[in-house]
């Protein structure tokens, strides 16, 4: 088959960095295309530009051989190319068939035709196997569907080109497999996919062929990907050898530290019970809505609990604010960076003293040499890549955002119970194991560290111990040395006969 | 050009701004670059400039505040009348602060403790404190019993009169309030992002609570100031004076968005204000016609403001 998608020697500066410098590649008609590479790889940027989104300095993208010239993303739109950002691009406040139709409501004398606008978008969903209500407003849709919804806007407009940016990173497993067969359909019809990951497993499972990114030139192309294997493809991501990224290893566990008794909230009416020790890494596994994120906000006291006792070290915390948790030695590191975690617009030094910036304040007045020095502490000892403590938060990638928001507790004194919702999401395999390191360095403190992922891999490989949650219990706890993949799927998923459907490659790795 | 715009959007782009606009009027309009004329300007500035301060504090962390120029009347009138009743200017100037103080408590705890939009909420509050200071005057201006009260805004301190000093004093409490303490620097985190703030353990709720009552108080002194220097207490004094204010503070840089503001450049917006409508008498401009140009001047400091932030979003 002739190549239908070109990137022909596209380069792009930014001021002070050249992103992208002369990257061809091509991709052939019907085919799953991988894009992968570190964070600041320029992935970001070839997907921007081939969105209309910007333009490229130099190069061009051709497409069915013809030159493609965007002004806008109105433009690469009119031309089939669609791309999915992580952030999805929905209206919350209208429904999903609403949605789908957005732009171009189908209307007879400016008046709705209803039964257009609900029924073929039903039969789209239907005939793509999504499962979600097209009357429904998309606010009460859950991440993952809201995903799906913004894959079924694509097929509905027969886009030639669909770049998904991430498209798993908030799904959960059966989610992802819906969104792998919907796209196993949009191959078979001849759809050009772009898809940029950073996980293996899904890349091997999808894509025919990949193309791998490192500091804005081409690092790799592989036109059949069934000849590279993934070691070969993580070395070509960070340019050397990573022989374990988990780099787990045991470390003697002290007496409790956290206690939790019969925690309920509003969105979590069962009575959650656990138990961590000092120096121990626990992990909450589930499915998206199992209710990990909910008992985290509980326990830390950002959402108010019905019922239930916390108690640190013997004593009990009856924390009802995030600020009264901190003072009590809980602190999270939450699930959604972006919105609930890093402060837009101000300064890494600002990001990370914002809380314990209270112990060297005299009558709250800033001691700004201090809120320097701390800032500079943190920098060097987390690694953070930025050229400046005085750099906008904004500006860094996702894995150095989430070790400022590590700077941020690790600079108050006396952490005892970290929570840490999806440490690694949207962060790249270099990051990744560094963040493991450092969880790993602060259980051998002495404190307890919750994990909460939705990667299996990522959880069997760093946690000494899970607690699978499943609709809102506590379904099973296992000890590492009985860590087994199918017992903890079949333990997350709400009917254990679903376990068997569940494809094995998709879950297997390490 | 591009340096030109880089001047005119970056960080300084404002006193760029203000330094070309003051040279060309000081040459071309006459008797501007007076004493008596500049000492004039800073006290047809006074109103604007002291609410700006905590008007500043209110946008930074994402609010907005409507009612400001209703509670400067009713503070204006509560003081008079107050003072009149109890034969003592200190018990009406407290009172008046209290009530300032008040207004501001009510708006704090609507908007932040309820979670009603601070737009409906203080345009509530505005017609509802418009409403009182006329209900307690039945609509007439009330005058001065005592001739001490007119001292605050006639004395002098080193040839500047009093309601210099005190604007002077607000501007630089407020900037190091801004700048140098945790008090400013939670501010400015909530408008950059009130979930994540509060999940870092900042008390969102009680820290919008404060700015809005801080809001009231500074009210309460503009209003004493005021009725001191129109020698009654108006009910219909100080209207309109929401949109200067906030015209001053979006002029000075500080974002409707939240999460950036600074004290010098909300000070230049307000001599900007000042200085427009000083060179408009000066030039006997009608009356009708500064309605006009003060909307104008808005509608620039907005655009500014959104070329502002699309320069800084565009991320290298």
């Amino acid at each position: 088959m002739q190549d239908f998608l070109e990137f022909k020697s596209i380069s792009k500066g930014y001021p002070g960095v050249q992103a992208l410098s002369d990257v061809s590649f091509s991709v052939r008609k019907g085919a799953v295309h991988g894009l992968m590479g570190e964070n600041g790889a320029g992935k970001s940027t070839l997907i921007r530009i081939l969105s209309g989104d910007q333009a490229a300095d130099t190069g061009e993208i051709r497409i069915a051989g013809e030159q493609q010239v965007y002004k806008s993303v109105r433009d690469a739109f009119q031309a089939g190319v669609i791309v999915i950002h992580q952030e999805l691009q929905l209206v919350a406040e209208l429904t999903v068939a609403e949605n789908l139709w957005l732009g171009r409501f189908p209307a007879r004398a400016g008046v709705l035709d209803r039964r257009k606008l609900i029924g073929v978008v039903a039969e789209k969903l239907t005939e793509m196997g999504i499962e979600v209500d097209p009357a429904a407003k998309v606010a009460s849709l859950s991440i993952g569907e809201r995903q799906m919804v913004e894959i079924a806007k694509a097929v509905m407009v027969d886009a030639r080109v669909i770049a998904l940016d991430e498209p798993t990173s908030s799904l959960s497993s059966r989610e992802s497999e819906i969104l792998f067969s919907l796209i196993d359909r949009l191959r078979a019809n001849g759809t050009v996919i772009l898809y940029v990951s950073h996980r293996l497993d899904e890349i091997f499972r999808l894509c025919d062929s990949l193309t791998v990114l490192r500091d804005g030139k081409l690092a790799a192309h592989h036109p059949d990907i069934s000849q590279v294997t993934r070691d070969q493809i993580i070395a070509e991501m960070v340019g050397r050898e990573i022989a374990n990224i988990w780099g787990w290893r045991g470390r003697p566990l002290g007496s409790t530290r956290l206690q939790v008794d019969n925690l309920t909230g509003p969105k979590l009416p069962h009575p959650i019970n656990f138990t961590v020790r000092k120096g121990e890494i626990l992990g909450f596994f589930g499915l998206i809505g199992a209710g990990r994120s909910e008992m985290a906000r509980l326990l830390y006291g950002a959402d108010t609990r019905s019922q239930g006792t916390v108690t640190v070290d013997g004593t009990t915390v009856t924390a009802d604010s995030p600020a009264h948790s901190i003072r009590a030695g809980v602190v999270l590191c939450p699930e959604d960076r972006k919105l609930d975690g890093i402060i837009q617009g101000r300064s890494i030094e600002e990001n990370m003293a914002i809380s314990s910036r209270r112990h060297f304040s005299p009558f709250g007045i800033l001691n700004p040499k201090k809120e320097g020095e701390l800032a500079e502490t943190f920098i060097a000892k987390l690694r953070v890549r930025t050229p400046s403590r005085k750099q906008d938060i904004i500006n860094l990638s996702g894995g150095n955002q989430q070790k400022v928001i590590l700077g941020r507790w690790l600079s108050e004194q006396g952490v005892k119970v970290l929570l840490i919702d999806e440490p690694t999401r949207g962060i790249d395999v270099g990051a990744k194991s560094e963040i493991y390191e450092i969880l790993y360095d602060l259980a051998a403190q002495g404190m307890a560290i919750i994990v909460i992922s939705s990667e299996l891999p990522e959880i069997m490989g760093i946690t000494d111990r899970i607690a699978v949650m499943c609709e809102g219990r506590t379904a099973a706890e296992i000890e590492r040395p009985d860590f087994d993949e199918r017992r903890i799927l079949a333990a997350a998923l709400p009917d254990i006969s679903n376990a068997n459907d569940l494809p094995i490659q998709q879950v297997q790795s390490r | 050009m591009t340096s030109l715009k880089k001047l005119l959007l970056g960080e300084q782009g404002l006193v760029v701004i203000f330094a070309l606009a003051f040279a060309i009027v000081s040459l071309t309009v006459p008797n501007f670059l007076t004493e008596r004329n500049m000492l004039g300007l800073l006290q047809s500035v006074v109103t604007i400039g002291i609410v700006a301060c905590t008007m500043m504090f209110c946008l930074a962390s994402r609010d907005f505040d409507l009612s400001v120029g209703s509670t400067v009347a009713f503070s204006g009138m509560i003081a008079v009348m107050a003072s009149n009743a109890t034969g003592s200017i200190v018990l009406g100037l407290l009172a008046a602060l209290v009530c300032g103080s008040f207004v501001g408590l009510v708006n704090g705890v609507v908007i932040a403790r309820f979670r009603i939009n601070a737009l409906i909420t203080t345009l509530a509050t505005m017609q509802i404190v418009r409403g009182l200071a006329l209900i307690s005057s039945d609509g007439r201006a009330v005058g001065i019993n005592d001739p001490g009260f007119y001292q605050l805004a006639l004395s002098k301190f080193l040839g500047v009169p009093t309601p210099i000093w005190v604007m002077g004093v607000l501007f630089v409490t407020f900037g190091f309030l801004l700048n140098r303490t945790v008090f400013g620097k939670n501010t400015l985190a909530i408008g950059g992002n009130p979930e994540a703030s509060r999940l870092a353990g900042v008390n969102v709720v009680r820290m919008r609570i404060w700015i809005f009552m801080l809001q009231g108080l500074v009210c309460g002194i503009a209003g004493v100031l005021l009725a001191s220097r129109i020698t009654s207490g108006q009910p219909n004094a100080a209207t309109g004076l929401e949109l200067s204010v906030i015209s001053a503070c979006v002029l000075g840089g500080v974002s409707l968005a939240g999460g950036r503001a600074a004290m010098a450049g909300v000070i230049v917006g307000v001599l900007i204000m000042g200085i427009a409508e000083n060179v408009m008498n000066l030039l006997n401009i009608q009356a009708f016609y500064q309605y006009v140009v003060r909307g104008l001047i808005l509608l620039l400091a907005v655009l500014l403001d959104n070329l502002r932030s699309v320069a800084a979003g565009r991320r290298g």
